[in-house]
């Protein structure tokens, strides 16, 4: 009986073992169920990573950058649909803040606060962060929503189920739901454009040369040198999206 | 003006302070107010049966089945809602076949399906089993072979079988309570791992849910023990009505507890989106919040249920009481839902302003279709109570 016991137990034990081993060997083997740990994946270093870098004290809030982005990327004219857009910040003499953007800031800006009560004033365009840790991307059921492999957020419109819930997540407001095609639609970066080696057509229409967006990996790149030698700050660092659009002078009011 | 955007245009107008110009129209709407209204049902039904089965609490045993029944014709209509709110709904099955594993919501058609095939199905299935048999040997015509059908080819009656049935109907029930917290925990998760918005995203969330799922489960069922009982001209048992409230009493101090924890941890760190929560609190949701949720749908019940704790009016007092306060509780937690779901998104995620929310009469996303897929669950009950009468059911020891 003893002798049958060890046996038994033996067996068990290796059964065991065997599980637990081949569990192992099978849960390292998935990353792709590494669901738990989206933020901690790491950044593409090989090829290039693009970012995005803007110059608040250069914007002069004209509005192009919002104006040409509709008209190259087929962004519906009505007001509530933007992949690009410019926000104007007042802070009045007392402190207490006013922030406008009127259709984007496609049709320009007037100062709606009166001169002698404004402390100061400036513009800050937004598109989409192109974010590391996308909680877009995180979120999205099917993985329409994706990364490219050179650091650009993009959605596959046949694909996408038109769920919302990456415009939920998205913590700038840079998406919106397509009312034609029925699907989420965002800033692409003008991947068109960038694949034939030339720029976004915000960057490429902006009069002062407020913006610019390049290769993160490259340390010669004119982002690269730009984050160097500006004091750069991004949207909401204590989310850790891992946002890879730039603001330079960012005021803190600015969210 | 294109009249596509006409209700837009009105929304524009309609912006308090600043919000991102992305934000002006809701992303989810009254249908996803009824995805977690519903699915709390289904969740707050079942595990008032699990009550009776698992944890043995005799006098609920009139309500056992009706629960289950319940919680089922829930089940099948919960996932309609969702399917109709999305842009593409034909592709509705990528969810499916391709999900993303890193997205909270891909999961719940795995969820949803392990909960009506495996728990609900199953538990239905092993508690009718011995009384289709029956009813397909007495029955003639259609209903003969529908029961045959739904037998599945069994024709055993014998003592050792039935024993069988209990057994495994007690096993699928013990994997059931977990699960019924995964759906619905789960639904809370959705929301409240949505860190871009602080009205949402909180820890809590996923318990609050459940919580009030069980508190609108629960209410759902005293609410139809007692509209069946009536419609059948039966005598209620009042131990089992009494006993049902007193359960509900106990899960809505509990939710409320929950809830207040909740609110009270956001107010007392009040961090960056404290002032537009405050706002939100005391202007948009004034209403829907303070007196439908708070007022309406958790003061009042719980004050009614917890004097009729010590004080115990006539039998019709008591069972009049009982509807009005069942009434206020579904009404209540649908509310919560509303204040959750639309709430989260009348403010901008620049924390400085406010969009508009008008629900809409007529459309796929407007008032009568939302009604709609409520009464639905109510036709689907209706009909399961035909085809598998409880009052018919020979009555089994669990």
């Amino acid at each position: 009986m003893t002798e049958k016991k060890t046996s038994l137990s033996r067996r068990n034990f290796l059964r065991n073992a065997g599980v637990t081993a081949g569990t192992l060997v099978a849960t390292s083997t998935l990353p792709s169920f590494n669901a738990v740990l989206f933020a901690a994946v790491k950044r593409n270093t090989k090829g290039p990573w693009y970012g995005i870098a803007i110059d608040i004290e250069k914007c002069i809030g004209c509005g192009t950058c919002a104006k040409t982005c509709k008209i190259e990327n087929n962004v519906p004219q009505e007001p509530f649909f933007f992949r690009s857009w410019v926000e104007q910040y007042t802070i009045r003499k007392d402190g207490s803040l006013k922030v406008e953007s009127p259709n984007g800031g496609i049709d320009g800006f007037t100062q709606s606060v009166p001169a002698d009560q404004i402390e100061k004033t400036f513009f800050v365009p937004k598109m989409c962060n192109h974010c590391a840790k996308s909680p877009c991307v995180q979120v999205c059921p099917v993985g329409a929503t994706y990364e490219t492999e050179e650091g650009i957020v993009l959605v596959d419109e046949k694909y996408c189920i038109g769920c919302k819930y990456c415009i939920q997540a998205c913590p700038y407001g840079c998406r919106y739901f397509h009312p034609d095609k029925h699907v989420a639609d965002k800033c692409t970066l003008c991947f068109h454009r960038i694949k034939k080696g030339l720029n976004p057509a915000c960057m490429d229409n902006c009069p002062t040369k407020a913006r610019i967006s390049g290769d993160l990996n490259d340390p010669e790149s004119a982002i690269s040198k730009f984050i160097r030698t500006k004091n750069v700050y991004v949207l909401k660092p204590h989310l850790n999206t891992g946002s890879k659009l730039y603001y330079n002078a960012l005021n803190q009011e600015v969210r | 003006m294109n009249p596509e955007f006409e209700h837009l245009y009105q929304a524009l107008s309609k912006v308090d302070g600043f919000i991102y110009p992305n934000e002006i129209e809701l992303s989810w709407s009254i249908l996803i107010v009824l995805y977690p209204f519903i699915t709390g049902l289904v969740a707050g039904a079942f595990i008032l049966a699990s009550l009776e089965r698992v944890f043995n609490v005799k006098s609920l045993r009139p309500t056992y089945v009706i629960a289950l029944l319940t919680s089922f014709a829930f089940l099948l209509v919960a996932t309609m809602p969702l399917i109709f709110h999305l842009g593409q709904p034909l592709r509705a099955w990528e969810i499916m076949m391709t999900p993303h594993l890193t997205s909270a919501m891909a999961i719940f058609g795995f969820v949803y399906l392990w909960y009506l095939m495996i728990v609900l199905l199953l538990e239905i299935w092993f508690d009718y089993r011995y009384d289709l048999v029956l009813w397909a040997r007495e029955s003639t015509g259609v209903k003969k072979w529908l029961y045959k059908a739904l037998a599945l080819g069994s024709d055993d009656i014998s003592p050792k079988s039935v024993k069988l049935d209990q057994k495994l109907g007690y096993i699928v029930t013990v994997i059931g309570i977990p699960s019924a917290f995964l759906l619905h925990g789960y639904v809370g998760f959705i929301f409240g791992s949505i860190k871009a918005n602080p009205w949402w995203s909180t820890v809590m969330m996923p318990i609050i849910f459940l919580f009030s799922a069980m508190v609108s489960g629960i209410a759902l069922v005293m609410l139809l023990f007692i509209i069946i009982n009536k419609v059948r001209k039966q005598k209620i048992d009042m131990l089992c009505l009494d006993t049902i409230a007193k359960y509900l009493f106990y899960i809505i101090i509990i939710d409320f507890t929950m809830e207040s924890l909740d609110q009270i941890h956001r107010f007392y760190e009040a961090e960056e989106s404290f002032e537009i929560i405050q706002l939100l609190i005391s202007g948009h949701l004034n209403f829907t919040l303070l007196v439908m949720q708070v007022g309406i749908g958790m003061f009042l019940p719980l004050t009614t249920l917890g004097i009729l704790q010590f004080y115990k009016p006539a039998e019709k007092v008591r069972q009049l009481l009982y509807f009005i306060t069942g009434v206020l509780v579904l009404i209540g937690i649908f509310f919560m839902r509303w204040n959750v779901v639309i709430g989260g998104q009348l403010f901008s995620k620049s924390f400085l302003g406010f969009t508009s929310f008008k629900l809409s009469l007529i459309g796929p996303e407007g008032f009568l279709m939302a009604s709609i897929w409520l009464i639905v669950p109510f036709f689907i009950l209706a009909f399961l109570l035909w085809l598998f009468p409880p009052w018919k059911k020979t009555e089994m020891e669990h």
